[in-house]
């Protein structure tokens, strides 16, 4: 017998396998929306009143944040101690765009196409981005019993009827374009022999309309626009983050204060037009949880655009992914994409009970393996942590043998490191920190509030997915609205007369700190997550 | 007590706990990475790493986030190779033999030793693959590289010089762009939107009032 865990998981394998074959002639009930929302009060971590506090100043001052989000917000700039001569400009451009991952790539790609002097800063490589670790797929409405009113209408109300028409509008409608655009770059998406797009749905979609590239469709995406970026000779300035926008005395955005992360020094870029593309905040452990995002995930750009003026918008409202890795310890807090289940994986208890719909939406999911775990019925790995089941074999016996490795071979080999092979045994799962639903408040057209020639796109931006964002939409929406800021940068810096700049909104930011008594000790924005342990 | 092992890091030896991976060890250590660390799950390459277990001969790659540390481990981490990307203009080349010969010549220097292909931290069939891209067959290169995270092993122990995964990726590109066949129902789809066609349409849901808009979506028809 194959044995691949400790006994007590073994045992709970045992109820699962006896319950299998039960279990795959029936589909598990979907939830009424009542449910959901009682499910989502109880269990999900956004309702725990104890991981917000209060936000003492900005524009969202009185609003709650995550206890880690609130503290960098909380927290002075480098630019208070370090004094930067930002008379002297290293580089001089049209079009600054903070960030090498999905969004920020699309962006320069278009900017470069309407003709712009286009720059990239990144705090770590181009590529090294949650785009590239995005694994199940990208939605978009191109089949016949699909379009992007029924797409409107699953975001929408996937995101709690929270989400800005006027972005999910955008997304929708250009979804269809950007999956031509990228084919038209050479990604290689799933087709059949006829060239019809191999499609399946996502938790909370009525339709099939998520495409992938095997699961990794992130690191066919950003491995092809990294290329394309390349081939263009954009400039991208590697190991340098922004640490702050400059703005000039007419209120516009007008470049940034740049980190060399290797040997501390700073530089200046001006720029006529500024584009957030920083990302997301996993690396923040909110709630202490793991995270499946990549390292340099510290919501950067929201503590620079908030600083600069711009709102943020859902800053509470943060997906937990319902598959992440709970055993083996090593790899802990690793995504196990959503395309499991959409390929047929269901989640199951300790008793071997399919409890839910595997393919509710992500916080629904999450929420209910929080419940199984803490009414007793998860299972506990060595390491302590609980999970729940995903039924791995239902997949080979529903798609034939050779499903697993053809269609998630990333999932295949990632637990084959560690000797479990899902093809005979299920793998144990917990949720995991995924995504900031929120992020800085932009209009239609890609531009944030109050600040005329500062964009954000990609998941430093809010709105697009209300208060829970649908797999897919997320590589989606880098690629619709990193073109589109690309492209609305371009134009707008060719209008752009930049005034004296000056960094003005840092000091007065600061002082709001100081008269508030809400400074902390810390520096912000964070920019790497602290993990070194030092023993004094 | 936990269970430690000792592992060196650039030579230096450190005590670390025996269930860490070589990129949590170095941080147990009081490392913090700036260079060769990335997704930190397997994805982007970026924590490309070679090791050699004390009185074993045998050099190893590997990602360093992705493996476990063992006892006697002599490790460095890569953050940086050299790599040599060509550019080209994807809307003028053609999927031809003559392409690969144009961008990559050295594919054709390939002295068949297979460093590469051991050196894979995805276990991948490199060899094959430039094999495959040396005859021009684009597609099985595509096919055979897919997986290919560009952490750049075979690259640091190739002796003729080859840049494995950018040739990969011009192959993926040329498959993906010009061989695999064409979606109607999408470039249909793009016509019907850009046609104005879903305009009025998506107007109207985004008029709606939120309980129309809840009862529509709890009742929606949901694809079998």
């Amino acid at each position: 017998m194959y044995t691949p865990y400790p006994e007590n998981m073994m045992e709970s394998i045992k109820k699962v396998e006896a319950t299998r074959e039960k279990r795959m002639s029936t589909e598990p009930r979907r939830l009424t929306a009542d449910e959901k929302d009682a499910l989502l009060k109880e269990f999900h971590p956004d309702y725990n009143p104890d991981a917000f506090a209060e936000i003492k100043v900005g524009p969202n001052k009185g609003q709650k944040a995550p206890l880690e989000l609130a503290e960098m917000l909380h927290s002075t700039s480098r630019l208070v101690n370090d004094k930067v001569d930002i008379t002297k400009v290293d580089y001089d451009v049209d079009v600054l765009v903070i960030g090498g991952g999905g969004a920020g790539s699309s962006c320069a790609i278009e900017a470069h196409n309407a003709g712009a002097n286009v720059m990239i800063v990144t705090k770590l490589r181009i590529g090294d981005a949650n785009t590239m670790m995005a694994e199940g797929g990208i939605q978009a409405a191109d089949k016949e019993n699909d379009s992007p009113v029924q797409h409107y209408l699953d975001c929408f109300g996937g995101g709690h009827f929270a989400a800005r028409p006027e972005l999910v509008k955008r997304l929708v409608m250009e979804a269809p374009d950007a999956i031509k655009w990228l084919n038209e770059l050479g990604v290689m998406f799933d087709k059949d022999a006829d060239g019809r797009m191999v499609t399946t749905h996502g938790g909370g979609t009525s339709r099939k309309r998520m495409h992938a590239c095997k699961d990794y469709s992130g690191a066919e995406i950003m491995r092809t626009l990294r290329d394309e970026v390349l081939n263009r000779q954009i400039p991208v300035i590697e190991f340098t983050s922004a640490v702050e926008i400059i703005k000039d005395d007419k209120g516009q955005a007008a470049g940034a204060v740049l980190l060399n992360m290797e040997t501390g020094d700073y530089s200046v870029a001006r720029a006529k037009t500024v584009v957030i593309a920083t990302g997301g905040a996993g690396r923040m452990h909110y709630q202490g949880f793991p995270t499946s995002n990549h390292y340099g995930a510290t919501a950067d750009g929201l503590i620079l655009g908030y600083r600069a003026g711009v709102p943020l918008l859902y800053q509470d409202s943060i997906q937990y992914h319902p598959t992440g890795v709970a055993h083996p310890v090593q790899i802990q807090g690793a995504l196990v994409t959503e395309k499991v289940r959409s390929v047929g994986a269901q989640l199951v208890n300790a008793e071997g009970e399919a409890y839910i719909h595997p393919l509710e939406t992500r916080d629904v999911n999450a929420s209910g393996v929080i419940r199984e775990c803490s009414e007793g019925r998860g299972v506990e790995a060595p390491s302590g942590q609980k999970g729940v089941w995903l039924d791995t074999p239902m997949i080979e016996i529903l798609g034939g043998e050779g499903t697993i490795e053809k269609r998630i071979p990333a999932m295949f080999r990632m637990y084959m490191k560690y000797g479990i092979d899902m093809r005979k045994v299920p793998i144990l799962i917990y949720p995991t920190l995924h995504y900031q639903n929120g992020g800085l408040e932009i209009d239609g057209e890609g531009f944030t509030k109050n600040i005329p020639n500062l964009l954000a796109a990609g998941e430093a931006a809010g709105g697009i997915h209300g208060r829970n964002r649908l797999m897919g939409n997320s590589l989606l929406d880098v690629i619709v609205f990193g073109r589109n800021a690309g492209k609305k940068a371009a134009a707008k810096a060719k209008e752009v007369e930049l005034g004296t700049m000056n960094l003005d909104h840092v000091a007065s930011y600061d002082e709001e700190l100081r008269g508030a008594s809400a400074a902390t000790e810390e520096v912000s924005p964070k920019l790497l997550p602290k993990y070194a342990r030092h023993e004094r | 007590m936990e269970n430690m092992v000792n592992v060196y890091f650039s030579g230096k030896r450190y005590s670390v706990p025996a269930d860490l991976t070589i990129m949590t060890a170095m941080e147990y250590a009081g490392y913090t990475w700036k260079r060769g660390c990335g997704c930190r799950h397997g994805f982007c390459g970026a924590c490309a790493t070679v090791y050699r277990i004390k009185g074993k001969n045998e050099l190893k790659t590997c990602l360093a986030c992705q493996t476990q540390v063992e006892e006697g481990m002599y490790v460095a981490s890569i953050p940086f190779f050299p790599t040599d990307k060509r550019t080209y203009e994807i809307e003028d080349i053609k999927p031809t033999q003559q392409i690969m010969m144009e961008l990559y010549p050295e594919i054709y220097s390939c002295i068949g030793c297979n460093a590469c292909t051991k050196a894979c931290t995805q276990d991948l069939n490199v060899m094959q693959y430039i094999a495959y891209a040396q005859r021009g067959e684009f597609e099985k290169c595509a096919e055979e590289s897919f997986d290919c995270i560009g952490c750049g092993c075979c690259t640091v122990r190739c002796p003729a010089g080859i840049s494995h995964p950018h040739v990969g990726v011009l192959a993926r590109r040329l498959t993906g762009k010009y061989i695999a066949p064409e979606t109607e129902h999408l470039a249909n789809r793009v016509d019907e939107v850009n046609k104005g066609e879903y305009d009025e349409l998506i107007e109207q849901i985004m008029q709606k009032p939120i309980t129309e808009m809840q009862e529509l979506y709890n009742t929606r028809e949901i694809e079998k």
